[in-house]
């Protein structure tokens, strides 16, 4: 019996546990473009998740339609991004620091933004994109199918978009820098634009999730980075031996968000300490993120036997 | 075509590794000549075509090609009149992205990044005809991902990339010397076919001092940041390795030393 209520829990849980995981999808997305593209560890969006929530919500707030609202998130998450990269390639600050940098002046920025710490949309009297009132509704105000039919476009834009020859040199300049720059290629340029667009992408995630929840607050992005790595792992480690073209790619970040949101609801319903949720998800993070070191050194030592010519080996990539 | 005018460069000046790396080179090449580089470890081979590229700064001296002046272009503008191979296959190439990817960013060089298409249906067949006369094999894998590929293979597609859109001087640096001997030298054979085709202007860094003599049409000797040695002609074609060492020994007091040249004869 006991076992019976456990998977009602679960099952009950799960359209939320869907479109939140959704949600979170395209900010994966967003940090696909930087960490997996760029190759860049962007900590901004941390700050331009929260910051797209608070735009979103303010603009809500003043009367204005929903969908400007979130566009007006995704030109603040261009603005924060942008920030970042001119930190990283005109003041020549590493990637990282930059993002840190950003980040932490970002929380000032959202409080500015909000006047206070946090601040509520009401589903009655707003007219929202996405509520967590309506999962499950069997119509296309439910979150989960609307936000499926957003992310469905905006693979298929970003699918267009990174095969442009602008889109091409993005990916250039994250794959080999000397060579970008030896075909012609404005590294700094591109590695400014792929950053933006990663943010404005987490902006409106945020947009989103605090449309889902009703309001935003300024702690709203507070370990973002990590759900969205711990998305872009599970997904590829998932489905990356099946989905090898780029569309196909992202959709797995997407998909990979939305089983994490699916385990995290679980192991709640197992009673775990909603407190310890963080910890927990940055230890897998970090075993997730270890796991192909460790696979390279093994593998080093294996061919280190056969072989003792350092020439021997082509590297894959 | 190209004119380097008393230029020099130290490395972290002021500091304990205080490197002179050259020291007031001059060198001008005439359109369609192929200058093959010689020299010791450090002698600042590297040093003068990453100057030429724009990859550090010059302290002083003047960079032209054709002409154009352009010792303060930054590295990705001047791009649009050099085609440069590396010592290292990794670094001429995109690993993770295909080869026609690959060619098609080559085949932009120089023009501006749009939202068209990066690479189109005409290309592909023009590039599987390109890659035909590498005759590698590579024309039946357009799609493949370039970390697949050998280091030969690399270098070579690197060269086809280099010359897609012709440039006014071509830069190699050792590009065959990662290569073992027999792949070196298919890939040096494809060197001069591409160069006399297109009629490049060329240099070419070499620790093989054969290959240095019988390539191209002009030598010229480094030692400490400076050309200590410069032949073309008749007077090169005769040369012999002895020849150049007896040279590098006259004109700088001591025997050329370079580790990677005497594993190569
Ligand atoms: N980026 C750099 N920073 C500091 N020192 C450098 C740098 N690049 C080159 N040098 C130094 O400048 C000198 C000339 O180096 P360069 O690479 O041009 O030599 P090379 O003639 O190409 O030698 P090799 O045959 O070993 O390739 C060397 O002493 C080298 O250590
Ligand atoms: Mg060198």
């Amino acid at each position: 019996m006991e076992i019976l209520a456990f998977f009602e829990k679960i099952l009950n849980a799960l359209p939320g546990a869907c479109s939140q995981g959704l949600i979170w999808g395209v900010m994966a997305i967003g940090l696909f473009i930087t960490y997996r593209i760029l190759d860049v560890a962007d900590l901004t969006v941390d700050g331009s998740f929260a910051t797209g929530g608070a735009v979103c919500v303010m603009f809500l707030l003043n009367g204005h339609n929903v969908w400007f609202s979130i566009f007006m998130a995704f030109i603040a998450g261009l603005v924060a991004g942008a920030v970042t990269g001119l930190l990283h390639t005109f003041m020549g600050i590493p990637a990282i620091l930059a993002g840190i940098l950003t980040q932490l002046g970002l929380y000032s920025v959202n409080l500015k933004i909000m006047g206070k710490a946090n601040q509520a949309v009401n589903v009655n009297k707003t007219d929202l994109l996405v509520s967590l009132r309506w999962v499950r509704d069997f119509a296309i105000n439910n979150p989960i199918i609307m936000v499926s039919v957003i992310i469905a476009v905006l693979i298929a834009i970003l699918y267009w978009f990174f095969g442009t020859e602008m889109g091409c040199g993005i990916r250039a300049t994250g794959a080999n820098l000397n060579m970008s720059r030896a075909q012609g290629i404005n590294t700094n340029f591109n590695k400014v634009i792929g950053i933006m667009l990663s943010n404005a992408l987490v902006a409106v995630s945020g947009a989103l999730l605090s449309q889902y929840q009703g309001f935003a607050d300024v702690n709203m992005g507070r370990g973002a980075i990590v759900i969205g790595l711990a998305a872009v792992i599970i997904g590829e480690a998932i489905f990356g031996k099946i989905f090898k073209n780029f569309a196909l790619r992202l959709l797995s970040v997407a998909l990979g968000a939305v089983i994490y949101y699916i385990v995290v609801q679980t192991v709640i319903s197992m009673g775990l300490d909603a407190n310890l949720l963080k910890l927990l998800s940055a230890c897998i993070v970090a075993i997730f993120l270890a796991v192909p070191h460790w696979k390279k050194q093994i593998a080093a030592k294996k061919v280190g036997k056969i072989n003792s010519n350092p020439n021997g080996g082509a590297e894959n990539a | 075509m190209l004119e380097v005018k008393g230029v020099f460069k130290t490395f972290n000046p002021g500091t304990i590794n205080e490197k002179r790396a050259l020291n007031g080179i001059n060198l001008t090449l005439n359109e369609g000549d192929f200058v093959t580089v010689i020299g010791g470890n450090g002698a600042g081979k590297s040093t003068l075509l990453n100057m030429v590229a724009g990859v550090y700064p010059v302290d002083c001296g003047t960079i032209k090609i054709d002409g154009i002046d352009v010792t303060r272009l930054a590295e990705y503008k001047r791009a649009k009149y050099l085609g440069r191979v590396f010592q290292d296959p990794m670094n001429g190439t995109a690993a993770n992205m295909q080869i026609d990817e690959n060619l098609a960013l080559a085949n932009r060089r120089g023009t501006f990044r749009s939202l068209k298409p990066g690479i189109t249906k005409k290309e592909r067949e023009s590039y599987k005809e390109l890659l035909k006369t590498l005759d590698l094999g590579l024309e039946t894998r357009l799609t493949s991902k370039v970390g697949l590929l050998s280091g030969g293979q690399r270098q070579a597609l690197t060269l086809l990339m280099a010359t897609l859109k012709k440039p006014k001087l071509l830069l190699l640096d050792e590009h065959t010397a990662a290569l073992d001997p027999k792949t070196a030298a298919k890939v040096l054979e494809i060197t001069e076919d591409i160069v006399s085709k297109n009629n490049l202007t060329t240099i070419m860094i070499t620790h093989n001092m054969t290959d240095a003599i019988k390539t191209g049409n002009r030598l010229i000797m480094m030692n400490n940041g400076r050309i200590v040695f410069d032949v073309s002609g008749e007077e090169k074609k005769n040369l012999t390795t002895a020849d150049l060492l007896q040279k590098f020994k006259m004109s700088t007091g001591h025997e050329l030393d370079n580790d990677r040249m005497f594993l190569s004869e």
